[in-house]
C-alpha cells in the first residue's frame, strides 16, 4: 500500500462576515462518504478569530502574540470504534496485520478481537476509537472530506467551557479539567456524546487524548537564545516554544504527549476527531 | 458515432505504460513495510519535473529538510551533507542521492529551489523537491522531523540527516551538524 492523499489542507480558509457570524451552529451534513457508511457524522461550525495560544507564537520567546483562526468545522465528537471499525471493513488497507510499519506500530488495534471486528457489547461500538496511529486517523479524515484539527483549533475549540468560549482564566474550570484527568487509565472510556461546550463540541476533555494533524510542530526548546547555544545548530529559527502560560496544566500535559510521539505510535487513550474549512460545507 | 482512432504515438504511449506500470506495483508491493517510499506524495523537483519517492530505490540516500530562506542551520546543513558525501571514496560517493524537501512550499517555488541548488552547488546528485503542506507534513511524520511555521513566516525545525538503505528504510539518523559525522560516514560505507 502507499499513501496518496489529495492535498485538502486550507492553508487559507477565508474569514468572511457571514462565517465570523456563526457561532456555534450545528451542521448536520448530508455528505455521502464513498465507500464508508450512510449516516454522516456530525460537525458543528466554529467562528475562530483571535486567540492566545499557551504556546506562543510569535518571535519573541514566552511572549504572548495573539494569531488569527480561520472559521473551520469541528467534529462533534471523536470517532467512535464503531465507525472505524467501518472505515477499515470499506478500506482493508487500513486493518491491523495489513497498515505497513510506517504507517501504524505494533499495538495498532490491537484490542480489537479480529483486524475487522470491535466487541460491541457493552456500549463498545460508541466509545471513543484508541489505538490509532497519526496516519491511520488521517486517512479516516479523509473519508469524512476533512484532515485533522491543528493543535491551535483544537486548543481553542477546547477553551470553551458550556457556557463561556473562554474559560481558560477560571480556576474552578481548571480544577474540573485536570479531575478528569485523574480517572484511572485502566477504566473503560466512556462512551462518545458527553456534554456539548458553547460551541457545540463534546468530549474535547475527559475521554481520550487527540491526534493534531501539527502534532510534529509541538517541539518543546530551551528559550535562551545565546550566541554558541547548541539548541541553535538544533532548531533553526530564534523564535523557540516556549509556555506562556505556566498554569494551563491540563492543555500542556496534552501537548508533552503529543510532542512525545512518532506518526505511526498508538496508545489506549489515543483518539482523534477531524476537522475541515468552513467552504467544505457549502454546495 | 465516432470512429475511435489512434496514431502510432498514442500506441507507443500505451505500450510504454503498461509495460511500466505492472513493474511500479511490483516494486511497492516488494517494499519493506517500514520503508519510507510507501509513501508516494505529489513532488516537483528543481527542475519543474514530478518526482516520485520510489525513484530512489536501490541505491543509499541521504534525506533532509530545509527552508530556502533560512540563514542559520540550513546553509550548514547544504555544506555537511556535502563534505560527508565527499569524505568517502569517490566510486562511493557517486552512488549516493541525496534528497532535500522544503518546510516552505509557498516561498520555495521550482525557481527559488533551481536558485537554491545553484548557490549551494548541488550537482546531479541532489534533488530539491516541494509538495503540498499536507504533503510536507506527512514526510516530516514519516522521518520524524518536527517543524512549525512561525507568524513571522520563519520555520522552527529539527535539523537532522537521515539514511536511507536501498529499499527506503531508516538506516540512521544524524543529527550532527557543521562537522562530519563519522557515524554517517560508516554508516554510508556499509550501505554502498
Amino acid at each position: 500500500m502507499t499513501m496518496n492523499r489529495s492535498p485538502q489542507y486550507p492553508g487559507g480558509a477565508r474569514r468572511t462576515p457571514l462565517a465570523s457570524r456563526i457561532v456555534g451552529v450545528a451542521i448536520g451534513l448530508a455528505l455521502m462518504h464513498p465507500g464508508t457508511r450512510a449516516a454522516a457524522a456530525d460537525y458543528v461550525a466554529l467562528p475562530g478569530g483571535d486567540f492566545t495560544s499557551v504556546l506562543p507564537q510569535g518571535s519573541v520567546p514566552g511572549v504572548a502574540t495573539p494569531v488569527r483562526i480561520a472559521p473551520f468545522q469541528l467534529r462533534v465528537t471523536p470517532v467512535s470504534a464503531g465507525e472505524f471499525r467501518d472505515f477499515v471493513v470499506a478500506h482493508p488497507q487500513w486493518q491491523r496485520g495489513q497498515a505497513p510499519s510506517i504507517f501504524a506500530d505494533v499495538r495498532y488495534l490491537d484490542d480489537w478481537p479480529a483486524p475487522d471486528r470491535i466487541d460491541s457489547s457493552a456500549g463498545g461500538a460508541q466509545r471513543p476509537v484508541t489505538n490509532v496511529s497519526w496516519f491511520a486517523a488521517e486517512a479516516f479524515c479523509d473519508t469524512e472530506h476533512a484532515r485533522l484539527p491543528t493543535w491551535l483549533e483544537w486548543e481553542y475549540a477546547a477553551s470553551a467551557d458550556e457556557t463561556r468560549h473562554d474559560a481558560r482564566d477560571d480556576p474552578a474550570w481548571r480544577r474540573r479539567i485536570l479531575r478528569w484527568y485523574e480517572r484511572p487509565a485502566s477504566a473503560a472510556l466512556p462512551p462518545v456524546g458527553g456534554p456539548a461546550n458553547a460551541y457545540g463540541v463534546r468530549d474535547l476533555h475527559g475521554v481520550v487524548w487527540e491526534w493534531v494533524d501539527d502534532f510534529n510542530a509541538l517541539f518543546i526548546a530551551g528559550d535562551s537564545r545565546t550566541q554558541g547555544d547548541p539548541d541553535l545548530l538544533k532548531f533553526c529559527g530564534a523564535g523557540a516554544i516556549s509556555i506562556v502560560d505556566r498554569d494551563s496544566y491540563a492543555v500542556l500535559m496534552r501537548i508533552a504527549l503529543l510532542s512525545s510521539l512518532g506518526a505511526a505510535d498508538t496508545t489506549r487513550s489515543l483518539g482523534f476527531r477531524c476537522a475541515r474549512p468552513l467552504e467544505a460545507s457549502k454546495p | 458515432m465516432n470512429p475511435v482512432t489512434f496514431s502510432r504515438r498514442d500506441v507507443l504511449l500505451m505500450l510504454a505504460s503498461a509495460a511500466f506500470l505492472p513493474a511500479v506495483a511490483s516494486a511497492a508491493s516488494a517494499l519493506p513495510g517500514d520503508s519510507f517510499y510507501r509513501l508516494n506524495p505529489r513532488l516537483t523537483d528543481q527542475d519543474g519535473h514530478p518526482f516520485e519517492l520510489a525513484s530512489l530505490q536501490g541505491g543509499p540516500v541521504l534525506v533532509s529538510m530545509f527552508y530556502s530562506s533560512c540563514e542559520m542551520v540550513c546553509p550548514v546543513l547544504f555544506e555537511t551533507i556535502k563534505q560527508t558525501v565527499r569524505s568517502l571514496p569517490a566510486a562511493m560517493g557517486d552512488r549516493i542521492r541525496i534528497l532535500m524537501v522544503t518546510f516552505d512550499p509557498e516561498r520555495d517555488t521550482v525557481a527559488v529551489l533551481k536558485e537554491t541548488a545553484q548557490k549551494h552547488g548541488c550537482d546531479k546528485q541532489w534533488t530539491l523537491v516541494r509538495g503540498s503542506d499536507a504533503n510536507v507534513r506527512q514526510i516530516a511524520a514519516a522521518l520524524g522531523v518536527q517543524y512549525r511555521r512561525l507568524s513571522s513566516g520563519e520555520f522552527n525545525h529539527s535539523a537532522s540527516v537521515l539514511l536511507l538503505d536501498a529499499q527506503g528504510r531508516i538506516a540512521m539518523r544524524s543529527g550532527s551538524l557543521g562537522a562530519v559525522d563519522p557515524l554517517l560516514v560508516s554508516a554510508l560505507r556499509q550501505a554502498s
